[in-house]
């Protein structure tokens, strides 16, 4: 394994990074923000990064997608991360997409009739599917699910339970949902947008991410419905988690590196006291340990994402290694932003400086799929101690 | 010596075998602090006989210095091969036969600077760890203002004279050589005047004597030179040019500092979870019980993941040709701060029983790990101070100004 880029990623990072540059400013967050915009995103834009082969770029060619890996997916994201994109990558295609993919793989009949039907339209940016697992009480801790499910006679489920912060999950065209039936087991959920006894509700959250509240009275799914087999679900959420965790990783990567340089061009830029505050050595040397917490963000990113092309899901060197990204990347990413809405000064505290947009979503995103202190605590036991 | 493979994966089987066969059984135990090094050097006194014996076995066959070519006593093994070599003396827990000043700075620095008859006289005895280096680049007016240096060399006939005193000279009571910044031309600026000169410790005129450490030991040394006469033909590089020749020898030091310390190279090291089920209560599955302890094993050892993923990223690029990029600048300042938080994790760990300095009560590996701590402390001053890195990097790296 290498963690350089090969002439190939180098090609697909710039391709991103002038895509970035030209389409997806900052200033874009803003607008849709400000407009209270109902989708929180641009389809147009969303259906462009589609045609680039963005959207299924870690998905197998007979799944419609381009059978390269995540180490390419997470530079895409990592390029997206800079101007905090709202598109729907994240949600749809890291999680719902992979639950599908995923699924797929190792399941029956109609989990590989699933993935050929839909992972082709998320691969064109035609369909948007959320994963519904968070709930107001288990925070990061993927096998406890208080939404439960029961089998009836006929084997349809019927699915009763409250979903919380669902990405991207006001308007999706379906959902795959976490249950637990009373023996607590967990599985997976195909829950087409069609289907009745739900209810969803817009939440808005502090870093501008679209989301929403799932609730579930009684819905009635019938038996192909569960994705994998019985039993494994939580097994097969703990590996789309993997997934979506470096995803996110690769975006804050690329959101740290943005709040850094915004901040290193005001040092270069604004004077006090007759001379450039860029000379100033007390922010001299916080500069320098930024920059050294995002070389080593990027190295466990790259890590993190080749581990997910490399090896088997199983394998606890994986789990570690995503667990080292998400760690790092909650630590730098807050640190970059937190240092950069001081050295901006009072107009860091400002809604029309940019910089304070990266220390929401640096917030978030730490707050999101687990925090450093969780992750530490997953390398510990997966090292064993 | 023995003839190995190019290709290397095919090279791995063949040097696997060959360490197992060379490196005798003895030495694959691991262990802390530096005890067991050997530096090489007319003076220096072997711990035991297997010691002398794999460096004797290595060196024939060029593994002292794997990369550098093999008419000068290396190896001459590719980037690539020395890779290999090291992942699997670290999988065997083989210590490296030799270590020191010769093969991490003097060395890559006449490789890159030397001239032939320079090359020929000093590489073999390096490789073959006959001859030990010191670093005569500190005095007691310039420490991190290194260029403001005042021991100077005038020339008579076709050699210096060289007066002046050179301080925190790490064992240069050891050394048989040292490598010295003089000051060629007090008119010229400050790095201008500046000459890197090769002298010999046996020189009349040239005495040393040993400053005390708060790790106990006397490793550095305060050299005086009187009247001290250098051939000229021992400068390296240009006369007057020796800033930059300095400044090459500085990097080889710092990757040498950040290999050591950070993760790669050096000693084998136990797991910091291993050393920490030794003290601390833990349940029939080996878990350590105390959740504090825990996050604070996680947290270092998540560093020094990352840390090494960072220098393996780094030398990834540059094996697919890249320019090494600006993260190579950080591995000093992380390295060594890495290396004194992995110091003061293990304290932390032993509790009262870090808190031996001798005698009764204390096992030696607390003892030597106790010393290596306060020792750990200075390796954020050697090699250009944490600050001035720091400085380094903001004004180079980041484009901030003056
Ligand atoms: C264990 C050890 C081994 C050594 N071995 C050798 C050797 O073999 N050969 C050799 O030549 N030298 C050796 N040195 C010397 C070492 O290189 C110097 O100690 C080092 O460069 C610092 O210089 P100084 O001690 O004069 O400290 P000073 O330069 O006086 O620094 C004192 C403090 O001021 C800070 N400071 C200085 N300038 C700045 C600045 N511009 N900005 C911010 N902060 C600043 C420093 O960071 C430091 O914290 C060794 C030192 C140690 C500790």
């Amino acid at each position: 394994m290498s963690l350089a880029l090969t002439e190939e990623q180098e090609f697909i990072a710039r391709t991103a990074a002038d895509f970035v540059a030209q389409k997806s400013p900052l200033s874009r967050v803003r607008e849709l923000r400000d407009s209270g915009d109902e989708l929180g995103w641009s389809r147009a834009l969303y259906k462009e990064m589609a045609e680039l082969g963005w959207l299924g770029i870690a998905t197998p060619e007979a799944l419609g997608g381009a059978g390269m890996g995540f180490a390419e997916l997470a530079l895409i994201m990592e390029e997206l991360g800079r101007t905090l994109a709202p598109e729907p990558l994240l949600s749809c295609v890291l999680m719902g997409g992979q639950a599908l993919q995923l699924a797929a793989q190792s399941g029956t009949e109609a989990d590989l009739q699933r993935a050929e039907v839909w992972l082709p339209k998320i691969c064109a940016g035609e369909a948007v599917i959320a994963l519904a697992h968070q709930e107001e009480s288990n925070r990061y801790e993927l096998d406890e699910c208080d939404t439960s499910f029961r089998v009836e006679s006929g084997g349809h489920f019927i699915l009763d339970g409250k979903k919380i912060q669902v990405l991207d999950g006001h308007k999706p065209d379906a959902f795959i949902v976490s249950a637990e039936n009373e023996d607590g087991e967990l599985s997976l959920f195909w829950m087409p947008a069609d289907s009745g006894n739900f209810s969803t509700q817009r939440q808005f959250r502090v870093d501008c991410r679209s989301a929403a509240i799932l609730e579930l009275n009684g819905v009635r799914l019938p038996p192909d419905a569960m994705l994998g087999k019985p039993g494994l679900g939580g097994e097969l959420l703990e590996q789309v988690m993997l997934r979506a965790t470096t995803g996110l990783c690769a975006e804050m990567l690329g959101g740290m590196q943005q709040a850094f340089h915004l901040t290193l061009e005001h040092l270069r830029s604004r004077e006090q006291f007759g001379v450039l505050i860029g000379s100033f050595q007390a922010l001299k040397h916080r500069a320098a340990n930024i920059f050294i917490e995002i070389e080593l963000a990027r190295s466990a990113v790259r890590a993190a994402a080749h581990a997910l092309d490399t090896l088997s899901g199983e394998d606890p060197e994986l789990a570690k290694l995503v667990s080292l990204a998400k760690a790092r990347c909650s630590e730098g990413y807050l640190l970059a932003s937190n240092e950069g809405v001081q050295m901006f000064g009072g107009v860091g505290m400002t809604d029309e400086y940019d910089i304070g947009l990266y220390l929401k979503r640096a917030r978030a995103a730490e707050l999101s799929f687990g925090d450093a202190a969780h992750h530490r605590e997953r390398w510990a036991e997966l090292s064993g101690y | 010596m023995p003839q190995f493979n190019s290709d290397p994966e095919a090279f791995r089987g063949e040097i696997r075998e060959w360490l197992q066969q060379n490196c005798p059984a003895p030495l694959l135990v691991p262990r802390i602090g530096d005890l067991q090094i050997v530096w090489g050097g007319a003076k220096f006194v072997f711990k035991n006989p297997h010691q002398k014996e794999w460096l004797a076995r290595a060196a024939e066959a060029g593994l002292t210095a794997p990369e550098w070519p093999r008419e000068f006593g290396g190896g001459g093994l590719s980037r690539a091969q020395a890779k290999v070599l090291s992942q699997e003396m670290r999988n065997l827990k083989i210590p490296p036969p030799l270590i020191g000043f010769g093969l991490t700075m003097i060395g890559p620095t006449l490789l890159q600077y030397g001239n032939e008859a320079q090359k020929l006289q000093h590489l073999p005895g390096i490789c073959q760890g006959q001859v030990r280096w010191c670093q005569g680049y500190s005095e007691p007016g310039a420490g991190s203002d290194l260029a403001s240096l005042q021991c100077r060399a005038e020339v008579s006939g076709n050699d210096y004279i060289v007066n002046g005193a050179k301080i925190w000279t790490s064992n240069a009571d050891e050394a048989d050589w040292i490598f010295a910044l003089v000051r060629t031309d007090p008119q010229a600026k400050k790095q201008e005047g500046i000459s890197f000169l090769l002298v010999d410790m046996e020189t009349p005129g040239v005495s040393v004597s040993p400053i005390k450490l708060i790790s106990g030991s006397s490793p550095f040394c305060e050299t005086h030179f009187e009247n001290v006469r250098v051939p000229r033909s021992n400068v390296v590089g240009k006369v007057n040019g020796g800033w930059t020749v300095a400044k090459a020898l500085l990097n080889h030091e710092r990757s040498m500092i950040a290999d050591t310390f950070g993760v790669g190279g050096g000693l084998p090291r136990r797991s910091m979870a291993d050393f920490a089920r030794e003290y601390l209560p833990c349940d029939e599955d080996g878990m350590i019980e105390d959740p504090v302890m825990c996050d604070r094993i996680a947290q270092f050892e998540m560093d020094a993941r990352a840390f090494g993923l960072t220098l393996q990223r780094s030398r990834d690029a540059a094996r697919a040709g890249q320019q090494p990029g600006p993260e190579s600048s950080m591995f000093k300042v992380y390295g060594t701060e890495l290396n004194q938080r992995r110091h003061e994790l293990m304290l932390r760990i032993a509790g009262p029983q870090a808190l031996g300095w001798q005698g009764p009560g204390f096992s030696s590996e607390e003892l030597s790990l106790t010393r290596a701590w306060l020792r750990s402390r200075g390796n954020s001053i050697e090699g250009g101070t944490s600050e001035v890195q720091r400085n380094v990097i903001a004004k180079r790296v980041l484009a901030l100004p003056d």
